[in-house]
C-alpha cells in the first residue's frame, strides 16, 4: 500500500498553474487544472530542461515555457510531432489537501 | 434586319449582371451597351454589409471586371444614367447622346425610401444602397462617433452592426414593436434585440422620427416622444421602392413596379424589365433569389426560347457575423394554424414551426439555424409531416436517428434540397459539380454559383463538399487563430468589441472554442485583447501569460531570471548605480551587463530571490523595466541640447517624459522608442517602432521601423511643433496600435497591413487623436503600476511549495 505525504492545500496552487516540490530526485511540479484536478510531473523538460511548472496549463496539458513542447499531464508524453516523456508521480486530493506518494522520498517513479 | 442585334441594358445591378452571364454563356451574339448610374460595373450588392463591417474589401465583391466586359464586347457606360427612352425611334438617351436598340432591358433596381421629415437633406444623412453609402458610413464610423440608423429591418440592422463593428456608438430607431417584424415573430425579435444590445447597439422600438436636427450637418435625431439621440451620421433604411421613373416617363404600363408578363416583357414588346424595378403578378421583389430566376427567363426570351417566370418562396438570413437567424414561409397567426415552439433561453435558442393541417408552412429559427434548409425544403415541397410531427422541431438529426454528427443534418438532406437560396442551387447540383472535379470552394462557386451571392450558405456548401470528398476536403479559409477556433485573430478582435465579450470564458463560449481551456497560443492573445478593449472591466489573467510576463523577468536557459530596472531615457544617478551594485553583491549576480537598450541587466537570478531583489531596487526608487513584456520596453535617447553642440531640442528630457507616459502599457508586441536630438540620429530613432528626430522647427515623428529579425527604416508619420503635441500623437498612435493590431505583430507588421495613410488620418484628425489619447490614458490609470512592488511583499509564492529533500535526510 502506498503511503502519502501531505504537501499543501489545493488553494496554494493557482488554478491553471503549478507549484514546485523539491525532492531527492529533483524538482517535481504539482499542476492544478481549471477543474481542480491535480497532477505531478517531473519539472524538467526532456528537450532542454525547461521548468514545466512555468508553462501555460490548458485542459490537461502544459506547454513548456522555453520552446513550446506540449505534454499530457496524465501520461507525461510529449504531444504532436515532438518525442519524449517526463516522469509522472502519484498524487491525490483529499478534502482540499494535496497528498503525494511517499515514493517521492525514495526516488521510485510511480509510472 | 441586318447585322447583330443591338441590346441596350439600363442598370448594371445584380439582376442584369446575371442575365448577361446567362446570355453570353448560351453563346448569344448581341451588341450590348450597358448603362449604369453608379460609376462602376456589376458588383455583389449583398456583400456591402461585410465591406461595411470590415470583413471584406470592395475589390473582393466585384463580380464582373473590365476583362469580362471586354471579352464579351460590352460597351460600358458606367457613371452614365439613361434619362429618356425614345420608343418611337428605339433610342436610349443619356447625357452623351443616344444609343439605338433592337431590344431594351430596364434593370434599374430600387431607390431607398426617404422619410419626409425636416432635416432629411442635411449633410450626414445617407441611405444604404450602394458603395457611396457604404463608404460614407465607414468614414463616419470612427471609434467613439455616434450613428443613428432609422429602420430595424434587414438592411438597417446590417448597417448598424457594421458601424458598431468599426467602433461607432450606434442607435437603431424602429417604428414597430419588434425588430424585423416582416421576417420575425416577436419572440425571435426580442432575442435579436438582446443580442444586438449585448454588442453595444442601442435599440429603440416604437420610435417615430420627427425631425433630423443640425445646423450645417446632422447633429441629432428627434423622436415623436421627445427623445433625442446625438448623431454624427444618420442612415435611413426604412424601405425601398421600385425605380420606375424612366418607365413612367416613357408611358410603359407601371403599377407599383414596371409591369411584366411571365417572359419579362413590358407593355412595349421591344422593352423588357427585370429585378427590383418590376411588378409581376402584383408582386414586388426585394431579395435576389427570384431575380436570378427572372434573369434566366429573360435570357431565354431574348434568345427566342420559351421560358416562364414563376416566383419561388424565399428564406431570409441576417448577414451579421455571430447572429444566427433564419425565417421562411408564412408565420403569422391565423385560424386553423398550429405552432410548435422550442425555447432554450440559456443557449439563446428559439425555434417556431407553423403548421397548416399536415403541412409545414413557416419556420422561424434563432440561435441555431443549422436545420434551416431542411425545414425550408419541407415548406417548399409541401410535405405531409404528420408522421414525424412529435420530433419535427428537433430537425433531421432526430428524424434520421440519434446522431450528434454536425454533418448529419446536411447528409439527411435530399438531393433536391436547396442549399443556396440566392441562386437556387440544390444539394444534388453541388454534388454533381464536385464529382465533376470541382474540389475547392472557388471551383464549386464558379461551377454552380452556390454561395456566390450573400455567402451565408458557405458553411453548408463546405459541409456538402466534406460529405462528398471525405478526407480529400480542406476548408478554404484564412488561417485561424489556433487549433482551438476557426476564427482569425481579426475576427476575434472585432467580435470581442461588437459582442462586448469581457472574459476569456465568454469569448470561448460565444465564439464556439473547440477546446475546453484554449491553448498556450490563444490564451495570451485573448488576455491581451480583453485588457486592451475593456481596461476598466477586465481583470488580467496571470495564468494566461507567458512565463516572462507572469514572473516579470526573462527566463534564462537554466531557469533563472534576469532583472532590468528602468533607467528613464537611459539616464541614471550614482545612487541608482550604487543600489544596483549592492543588489548584485547581495544576490551573487553572475553577470552584470549593459543592454542594447541603455540600461543595466542583472542576469542569472534564482526565482525565489526575485521578490527580495525587487524590494531592494524599489527602495532605491527603481521600478521594473519590463524588459520581458509585450509592452513598452525602452526609450533610447541621445544627450541633446543640454550638452551636444548640434542638439536642436531637449531629446533626453522628451525621451524621459515619453517613457514616463508610456511605461506599464501592454501592447500587442513590444514597443521601443528612440529620440534623437538632430538628424545625426545618435539614438538610432529611425529603426525603432516609434522614432522622433528633433529638428530646428520641431519634431519629426516616424513609425514602423525594425531592427530585429527584419531590419527596416521608419516611415514618416507627421511633424509636431511642440513637445505636448508629440506626446499626444505618440499616445494616440500607441493606442491605435493597441486597439487594432493582432497579438505578436510588431508595429511595422501592423502598419504594413492597415496602411500608414490610415494611421495618419486617425492621428491627424484632432477629434480622433484626442479620443485615442484619452482612451490610452484611461487604460494607463489602471495598468501603469510597478509589478515589482505588487509582488515584493509576497516572497512565499515564489519559492517551492515544499522541500522533501530535508525530510529524506532525516
Ligand atoms: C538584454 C538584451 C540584449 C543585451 O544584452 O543587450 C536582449 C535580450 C533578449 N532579447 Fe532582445 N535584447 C535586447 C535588445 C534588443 C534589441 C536592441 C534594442 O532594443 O535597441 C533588439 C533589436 C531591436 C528590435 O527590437 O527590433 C532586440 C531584438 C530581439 C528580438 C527580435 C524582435 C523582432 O521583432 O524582430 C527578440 C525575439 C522576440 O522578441 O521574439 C528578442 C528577444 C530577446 C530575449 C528576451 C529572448 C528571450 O525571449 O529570452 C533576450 C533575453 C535574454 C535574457 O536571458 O535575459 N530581442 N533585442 C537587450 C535588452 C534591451 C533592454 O534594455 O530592454
Ligand atoms: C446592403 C444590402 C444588403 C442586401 N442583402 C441581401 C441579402 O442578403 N439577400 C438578398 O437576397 N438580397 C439582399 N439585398 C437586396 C439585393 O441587393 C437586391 O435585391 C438586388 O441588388 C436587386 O437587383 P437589381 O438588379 O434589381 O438592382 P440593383 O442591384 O440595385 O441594380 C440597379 C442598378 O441600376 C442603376 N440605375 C438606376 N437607374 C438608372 C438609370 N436611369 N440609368 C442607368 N443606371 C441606372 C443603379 O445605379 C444600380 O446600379 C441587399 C441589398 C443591400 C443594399
Ligand atoms: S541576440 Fe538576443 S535573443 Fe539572441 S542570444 Fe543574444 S540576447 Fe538572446
Ligand atoms: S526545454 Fe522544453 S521545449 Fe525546449
Amino acid at each position: 500500500m502506498s503511503k502519502f505525504i501531505d504537501i499543501a492545500a489545493l488553494d496554494d496552487i493557482p488554478r491553471r498553474g503549478a507549484r514546485v516540490v523539491k525532492t531527492p530526485q529533483g524538482c517535481v511540479a504539482l499542476f492544478r487544472t481549471a477543474d481542480d484536478r491535480v497532477f505531478a510531473l517531473e519539472d524538467r523538460c526532456p528537450h532542454k530542461g525547461g521548468p514545466l511548472s512555468e508553462g501555460i496549463v490548458h485542459g490537461t496539458s502544459v506547454t513548456c515555457p522555453l520552446h513550446g513542447w506540449v505534454f499530457d499531464l496524465n501520461t507525461g508524453q510529449a504531444q504532436g510531432a515532438d518525442e519524449g516523456e517526463v516522469r509522472t508521480f502519484i498524487v491525490c486530493l483529499d478534502g482540499g489537501r494535496v497528498l503525494v506518494d511517499a515514493s517521492f522520498l525514495s526516488g521510485r517513479s510511480a509510472a | 434586319m441586318t447585322g447583330r442585334q443591338k441590346l441596350v441594358v439600363i442598370g448594371a445591378g445584380m439582376a442584369s449582371g446575371r442575365m448577361l452571364e446567362q446570355l453570353f454563356d448560351a453563346g448569344a451574339d448581341f451588341d450590348v451597351t450597358l448603362f449604369n448610374a453608379e460609376p462602376r460595373g456589376n458588383y455583389n450588392r449583398l456583400m456591402l454589409s461585410p465591406v461595411l463591417s470590415g470583413e471584406k474589401s470592395y475589390e473582393q465583391i466585384v463580380t464582373h471586371d473590365a476583362g469580362w466586359y471586354a471579352a464579351h464586347g460590352v460597351d460600358c457606360r458606367f457613371g452614365e444614367a439613361v434619362v429618356k427612352i425614345d420608343r418611337a425611334n428605339k433610342v436610349a438617351l443619356s447625357g452623351s447622346g443616344g444609343v439605338p436598340y433592337d431590344a431594351l432591358v430596364i434593370a434599374t433596381g430600387s431607390a431607398p425610401f426617404i422619410i419626409p421629415v425636416p432635416g432629411k437633406d442635411l449633410p450626414g444623412v445617407c441611405t444604404y444602397r450602394d458603395l457611396e453609402d457604404t463608404n460614407a458610413m465607414i468614414a463616419a464610423s470612427l471609434p467613439g462617433s455616434k450613428a443613428v440608423v432609422i429602420g430595424g429591418g434587414l438592411l438597417g440592422l446590417e448597417a448598424a452592426a457594421g458601424m458598431a463593428a468599426r467602433g461607432a456608438e450606434v442607435t437603431v430607431i424602429h417604428l414597430m414593436g419588434h425588430l424585423m417584424e416582416r421576417q420575425l415573430d416577436p419572440a425571435a425579435g426580442y432575442l435579436l434585440q438582446k443580442d444586438l444590445e449585448r454588442r453595444g447597439i442601442r435599440i429603440h422600438c416604437k420610435g417615430a422620427t420627427k425631425a433630423i436636427l443640425g445646423k450645417d450637418r446632422v447633429e441629432a435625431v428627434l423622436l415623436e416622444d421627445g427623445t433625442v439621440y446625438g448623431a454624427d451620421l444618420v442612415c435611413m433604411a426604412v424601405g425601398i421602392r421600385p425605380e420606375v421613373r424612366l418607365a413612367n416617363d416613357t408611358h410603359l404600363h407601371v403599377g407599383r413596379g414596371i409591369t411584366v408578363d411571365d417572359q419579362m416583357r413590358t407593355s412595349d414588346p421591344a422593352i423588357f424589365a427585370l429585378g427590383e424595378c418590376v411588378e409581376h403578378d402584383r408582386q414586388l421583389f426585394g431579395l435576389v433569389a427570384p431575380l436570378y430566376d427572372q434573369a434566366k427567363v429573360l435570357a431565354a426570351t431574348l434568345l427566342g426560347q420559351t421560358a416562364a417566370f414563376q416566383p419561388v418562396q424565399t428564406a431570409t438570413k441576417l448577414k451579421v457575423t455571430g447572429v444566427d437567424l433564419f425565417s421562411a414561409g408564412d408565420f403569422a397567426d391565423a385560424p386553423g394554424r398550429e405552432e410548435i415552439v422550442f425555447r432554450d433561453p440559456g443557449r439563446g435558442v428559439y425555434k417556431r414551426l407553423i403548421l397548416d393541417g399536415d403541412r409545414l408552412i413557416g419556420a422561424v429559427l434563432y440561435g441555431d439555424t443549422a436545420d434551416g434548409s431542411w425545414f425550408f425544403d419541407m415548406i417548399k415541397q409541401g410535405k405531409d409531416v404528420s408522421g414525424i410531427r412529435d420530433t419535427l422541431i428537433f430537425g433531421p438529426a432526430f428524424a434520421g436517428g440519434p446522431t450528434a454528427n454536425p454533418l448529419a443534418a446536411v447528409a439527411a438532406l435530399p438531393p433536391e434540397a436547396e442549399i443556396c437560396g440566392c441562386n437556387g442551387v440544390c444539394k444534388g447540383r453541388i454534388v454533381t459539380a464536385i464529382e465533376g472535379g470541382a474540389t475547392t470552394l472557388d471551383a464549386v462557386r464558379s461551377a454552380t454559383k452556390a454561395s456566390a451571392s450573400c455567402g451565408t450558405c458557405t458553411g453548408l456548401v463546405e459541409q456538402v463538399m466534406a460529405l462528398t470528398l471525405g478526407a480529400g476536403f480542406t476548408a478554404n479559409t484564412n488561417p485561424a487563430m489556433c487549433k482551438c477556433t476557426d476564427h482569425t485573430h481579426e475576427d476575434v478582435r472585432r467580435l470581442i468589441k461588437s459582442m462586448a465579450l469581457k472574459s476569456i470564458p465568454a469569448v470561448m463560449q460565444e465564439l464556439g472554442w473547440k477546446t475546453g481551456g484554449g491553448c498556450a497560443s490563444c490564451r495570451p492573445a485573448l488576455n491581451y485583447y480583453l485588457i486592451a478593449d475593456w481596461p476598466t472591466d477586465y481583470v488580467d489573467d496571470r495564468q494566461s501569460r507567458f512565463v516572462n510576463e507572469r514572473n516579470h523577468g526573462n527566463i534564462q536557459k537554466d531557469g533563472t531570471y534576469s532583472v532590468v530596472p528602468r533607467m528613464w531615457g537611459g539616464v541614471t544617478t550614482s545612487a541608482e548605480l550604487r543600489a544596483i551594485a549592492d543588489a548584485a553583491d547581495r544576490y551573487a549576480v553572475p553577470l552584470i551587463k549593459v543592454t542594447g537598450g541603455q540600461r543595466i541587466d542583472l542576469l542569472g537570478i534564482r526565482k525565489e530571490d526575485l521578490p527580495a531583489i525587487w524590494t531592494d531596487l524599489n527602495a532605491a526608487g527603481m521600478v521594473s523595466g519590463h524588459a520581458y513584456a509585450k509592452g513598452l520596453r525602452t526609450v533610447k535617447t541621445c544627450v541633446g541640447t543640454d550638452f551636444c553642440r548640434f542638439g536642436t531640442q531637449d531629446s533626453t528630457g522628451l525621451g524621459i517624459r515619453l517613457e514616463k507616459m508610456l511605461w506599464g502599457s501592454w501592447t500587442p508586441a513590444k514597443v521601443k522608442l528612440g529620440i534623437s536630438g538632430c538628424p545625426r540620429n545618435c539614438a538610432e530613432a529611425t529603426c525603432k517602432d516609434i522614432g522622433v528626430v528633433c529638428v530646428d522647427s520641431g519634431y519629426e515623428i516616424s513609425v514602423a521601423g525594425a531592427a530585429g529579425m527584419d531590419v527596416k527604416e521608419t516611415e514618416f508619420l507627421c511633424k509636431a511643433v511642440t513637445e505636448a503635441e508629440v506626446m499626444e500623437i505618440i499616445a494616440a498612435f500607441t493606442q491605435l496600435y493597441r486597439e487594432n493590431a493582432r497579438y505578436l505583430h510588431r508595429i511595422y507588421k501592423w502598419v504594413a497591413k492597415v496602411g500608414l495613410e490610415w494611421c495618419r488620418a486617425q492621428v491627424e484628425d484632432p477629434g480622433t487623436r484626442r479620443a485615442l489619447h484619452d482612451r490610452f490614458m484611461l487604460s494607463q490609470s489602471i495598468y501603469q503600476t510597478d509589478p515589482w512592488a505588487e509582488h515584493a511583499g509576497k516572497p512565499a509564492d515564489w519559492a517551492p511549495i515544499a522541500d522533501l529533500t530535508l525530510r529524506a535526510a532525516e
